[in-house]
């Protein structure tokens, strides 16, 4: 969720009257909004600087509002003051005109429009910026898809070239500069600037880099990096030139439409665009921006029924109008036309504007009913059995315990005994940390670094768990499946395997198995590097191994830290399902 | 229990006086250690009302080891000036002697003695004066007698310093009658036994009064772990609301299934490094059904079912990633294929699925992992709409889906 920051009071004065905090808060929540904090930059710099630091600053009330990632419509003071006032019915929502034609050259994935006649004041310049700061943050995924230019049209002159030269051939000053520099210099120069050093990599290991020339040879810019100071727009700048290069052409156009339609409003002629034509490298040519204004059908008997409402069609019309979709009753049964505006390119697919409809609505007016099928329930059995082990194992006295899938290789491997090759272990390709590198093989980790946590408990400490683990699995599509196992550990001043083993013929009884050869259950005496030596058997049933049993190794109780001997017990599940 | 003896003189002996006895000097008198009978006090207490003692503590003086030894013998500085004949000695000789290192310097100190450093055959100690007052050890003598008062509570604390005194507590007892005083003990049984039960006894025993103000025994029970109680009453509703649950045991899942057949775009910032955790080892997935997946290609890049899209270049290299499963509505995803295949047979049923069990996003490890030895999981719940799965579905008639995720 994007924080869009707006003065308060520009926002009221757009909007035609104040509000209460609480109001506003309510109006916000209504759209689908949510009003995330009241503060001042003084506020903000005190808070993360020092109140001595903050003495100069502003006092001027921000509301930091929470705008839904898919809105770029909402990134700026004028998106959200129009957004919310078509909402409250006190605007249409405005159509905005394409104009005339200008050239531009340019390779694949750029597009570009003029803003003719535009009046800047200080608030409106800082808008406009901010907008393309956090489109950049937003949709352009930090300029690595999209990178926005906005030039002074009157400083340069078309058409333009969007072209790629080595770094050396390309000399300009930048914005905010003195003097001229090569583009490799320029990546010296900002490595050290908090702001820009996050997109140099963006091109700084390619042969060439883009950049945008006029006709005269005067730079334009270099994007993603930085812009030129040649075509730096002022508070005096009456056209705009925007353009937006790209690795994706639907979101450069995305962008385009939202920088134009949101600015496009303080034009000498209010929502007016001035086309731009591109011209491809093959000849090909397309006018930006697209400002395509969809039309979709629906029933609003579909709507009624998604949202569970009931309304004519006409209030359902009335409703998606409200939120910018400009909606009309076309007199064919229940049919009502939408018309998807550039602003809302969020708006994919019908489900999008039932959506919309329901907020709308209000979704606190919805009403609660019943489901109207009857379906009978069934448990998953391999949880089912679960439960019921869980809940005797607690009655045996043993104290369940709830530990983390994912450790360390040495957790399942040399902290054992064991060796990590030999344990179909999944290894994680980007770990958070080193706790975090293997799903786990076996639950005794888990259970011996839980005891190693509560040393200072009363003994005997006695755990169990029943949980997944992971082990890889060629036959699966995705390589590796997960295993239900059972495991429990007896902590105490000795090791106490008698009661382990109680508790697995316990367990055994539970699951009705017999303590027999062949159709039962039987244990018998075997070697396991994490046990000690004569003091460990492996479990069968019905022939083959399901686990084992028996007193961990001290080689195994020293890597855990463990002071007092241990008796631990750990068995697949799924066998006896 | 004390023996019976001292506890019966005990008794007797309260009888006789009006006001009360101390501790200290029965003790005395009987010629038992004190121990014994704060002993024999405490079980009479325990006997009900028999006696009633009062704690009192009162301080002295008493001489430690070294002290006694002083008492005896002379303080070391005297023993000193003792052992030096008239003609002197030899300071090395008189150094081997037990009291001699301290003696010196002390003996020295007072002007008892003097060192001549020049002597021929090392330095020899000579007598300063005739006779000396041996006044430590006249003070010691004093706290051994019991006239400790005698001497100023200066006196006593350089003493006590040297380690020579300490000021010890003496806990004694002031004993009067109880209220249901009597010479006679009885004894109080603790429980009912079986003999009792069989011969009728207990009816004419007495019996000792239990404490209901102290706990009892705390059962030795096993316990199940919190947040699993939380999940198995989310199961419990679920079930009862007639929901079906869902085959939730595999943490690894493709891309595919996690996001692609979700409409998640392949460049949408959850699918980052930082938010899932990528698999090296199995890395890629294979075996994912053809025509579906080139259904969900489809509606990816150019649209389909009603939906735009997003138009950008599906890859599957990128859909046949391992990662760790980030949520379970992976699960219904694969759910709602095959019973969008099942669909075609009839006898299908309408059916909720539910699957309670854990997602893996990037995000709960922020959360997870507490101070204690039970690491916490987040719960929370996120409804499903339907209709943009279906954008990657054949339409499924006849089934319910009322998903809800318990990760």
């Amino acid at each position: 969720m994007p924080t869009v920051g707006v003065k308060r009071d520009l926002l009221f004065k757009a909007l035609g009257r104040t509000y209460t905090d609480e109001e506003f808060d309510e109006l916000c929540f209504e759209f689908g909004l949510e009003l995330d904090e009241i503060t001042s930059e003084k506020e903000i710099i005190s808070r993360e600087q020092g109140g001595s630091k903050a003495s100069g600053a502003s006092d001027v009330i921000l509301y930091k509002i929470d705008v839904p990632a898919n809105r770029y419509d909402l990134l700026c003071l004028e998106g959200l003051v129009r957004g919310l006032q078509v909402f409250k019915n006190k605007l249409e929502a405005p159509r905005i005109l394409n104009n005339e034609r200008r050239t531009a050259a340019v390779r694949p994935h750029a597009v570009a429009a003029v803003l003719r006649n535009i009046t800047f004041t200080q608030e409106r310049y800082d808008s406009f910026i901010e907008l393309q700061d956090k489109l950049h943050q937003n949709v352009c995924r930090k300029r690595s898809l999209v990178a926005i230019g906005t030039h002074d049209l009157d400083t340069v002159s078309g058409p333009f070239t969007y072209t790629a030269k080595p770094p050396g051939d390309i000399r300009f000053k930048p914005l905010n500069q003195t003097k001229e520099y090569t583009a490799a210099q320029l990546m010296s120069l900002y490595k050290t600037d908090s702001h820009l050093k996050h997109f140099l990599h963006i091109i700084e290991d390619k042969p060439a880099y883009p950049v945008i020339y006029d006709s005269n040879g005067v730079v334009l810019s270099m994007p993603p990096i930085i812009n030129g100071d040649h075509s730096k727009i002022s508070l005096n700048t009456k056209n705009v030139f925007v353009e937006c290069t790209a690795t994706d052409l639907t979101k450069a156009k995305i962008v385009l439409d939202m920088m134009v339609t949101m600015f496009s409003e303080y034009c000498s002629q209010p929502f007016t665009v001035e086309e731009a034509e591109v011209v491809y490298p093959d000849g090909k040519t397309c006018k930006y921006p697209e400002l395509a204004y969809r039309k979709e059908k629906l029933s609003s008997g579909f709507i009624n029924r998604k949202v569970g409402i009931n309304e004519p069609t006409e209030k359902i019309a009335q409703l998606l109008t409200k939120m910018c979709l400009r909606s009309e009753v076309t007199g064919v049964g229940d049919e009502i036309q939408v018309e998807i505006p550039p602003t809302r390119s969020d708006v994919i697919h019908a489900c999008d504007i039932m959506e919309d409809a329901a907020m709308a609505y209000g979704f606190n007016n919805i009403p609660y009913t019943t489901p109207g099928t009857y379906t009978v329930a069934n448990q998953f059995p391999l949880n089912k059995l679960t439960e019921l082990l869980r809940q005797d194992l607690a009655a045996a006295g043993f104290t369940e315990a709830l530990t983390f899938a994912l450790c360390s290789k040495e957790d399942i491997s040399d902290k054992l005994g064991k060796k990590i090759s030999e344990t179909r272990a999944v290894h994680i390709a980007n770990p958070k940390t080193a706790e975090f590198q293997v799903a786990r093989t076996t639950l005794l980790p888990g259970l011996l670094k839980t005891i190693a946590a509560n040393r200072k408990m009363p003994l005997p400490l006695k755990l169990f768990e029943i949980s997944d683990v992971v082990l890889k699995d060629e036959t699966k599509d995705v390589g590796a499946r997960n295993s239900r196992r059972f495991c429990a550990a007896y902590y105490n001043k000795s090791p106490g395997f008698e009661v382990i083993h109680g508790l697995l013929d316990r367990t055994m009884q539970l699951l009705a198995v017999k303590a027999a050869r062949g159709d039962g259950y039987h244990i018998q005496a075997s070697d396991d590097s994490t046990f000690f030596p004569g003091r460990c058997a492996e479990i069968f049933f019905r022939g083959k191994s399901v686990g084992r049993l028996g007193v961990l190794h001290p080689d195994v109780l020293g890597r855990f830290e463990l002071a007092m001997p241990c008796s631990a017990l750990e068995m697949d599940v799924e066998p006896f399902l | 229990m004390a023996d019976t003896g001292v506890l019966e003189t005990l008794l007797r002996r309260i009888e006789k006086v009006d006001d009360g006895v101390d501790s200290l000097e029965v003790a005395t008198s009987l010629g038992v250690d004190h121990q014994v009978l704060v002993g024999a006090v405490k079980s009479l207490q325990a006997l009900g009302d028999l006696i009633s003692a009062e704690l009192r503590s009162s301080k002295h003086w008493e001489l430690l080891g070294e002290g006694t030894e002083i008492a005896e013998q002379g303080s070391h500085e005297a023993r000193v000036f003792g052992s030096i004949p008239p003609e002197g000695l030899g300071q090395s000789e008189l150094m081997k002697l037990s009291f001699g290192k301290i003696g010196f310097s002390k003996a020295m100190s007072n002007k008892w003695i003097r060192v001549d450093k020049a002597h021929e055959g090392g330095p020899r100690i000579f007598r300063t004066v005739e006779d000396i007052e041996d006044q430590v050890r006249e003070k010691l003598l004093l706290v051994q007698r019991g006239n400790s008062s005698k001497l100023e509570e200066k006196e006593k604390n350089e003493l006590k310093k040297r380690k020579l005194l300490s000021e010890v507590t003496v806990k004694s007892y002031w004993i009067t009658k109880g209220s249901s005083f009597s010479t006679t003990i009885t004894k109080l049984e603790t429980e009912l036994t079986p003999e009792m039960i069989a011969n009728g006894s207990w009816k004419e025993k007495k019996f000792k009064p239990y404490n209901f103000e102290a706990m009892g025994v705390a059962p030795d029970c096993g316990h199940m772990h919190p947040l699993m109680k939380v999940r198995t009453q989310f199961r419990q509703i679920f079930l009862e609301m007639g929901f079906t649950e869902m085959p939730t045991n595999n943490f690894i899942e493709s891309s595919f299934w996690n996001f692609d057949s979700l409409f998640q775009p392949q460049q949408h910032p959850a699918r980052d490094q930082h938010d899932t955790f990528f698999l090296s080892d199995p890395a890629l997935a294979h075996g994912f059904p053809p025509d579906y997946l080139e259904r969900v290609k489809k509606v990816h890049s150019e649209g389909g079912y009603g939906s735009q899209g997003y138009k950008y270049d599906w890859k599957v290299e990128e859909a046949q990633k391992n990662i760790l499963r980030t949520h379970t509505t992976a699960v219904s995803a694969r759910m709602l294929y095959k019973l969008a295949q099942q669909e075609r047979d009839p006898g299908c049923h309408p059916s909720g699925r539910v699957p309670p069990d854990r997602g893996r996003g990037g995000r709960l490890r922020a959360h997870a992992g507490g101070p204690h030895g039970h690491p916490a999981r987040v719960l929370h719940q996120t409804r499903d709409y339907q209709a943009p799965l279906q954008a990657g579905l054949q339409p499924v008639h006849g089934a319910q889906h009322g998903s809800v995720q318990l990760p």
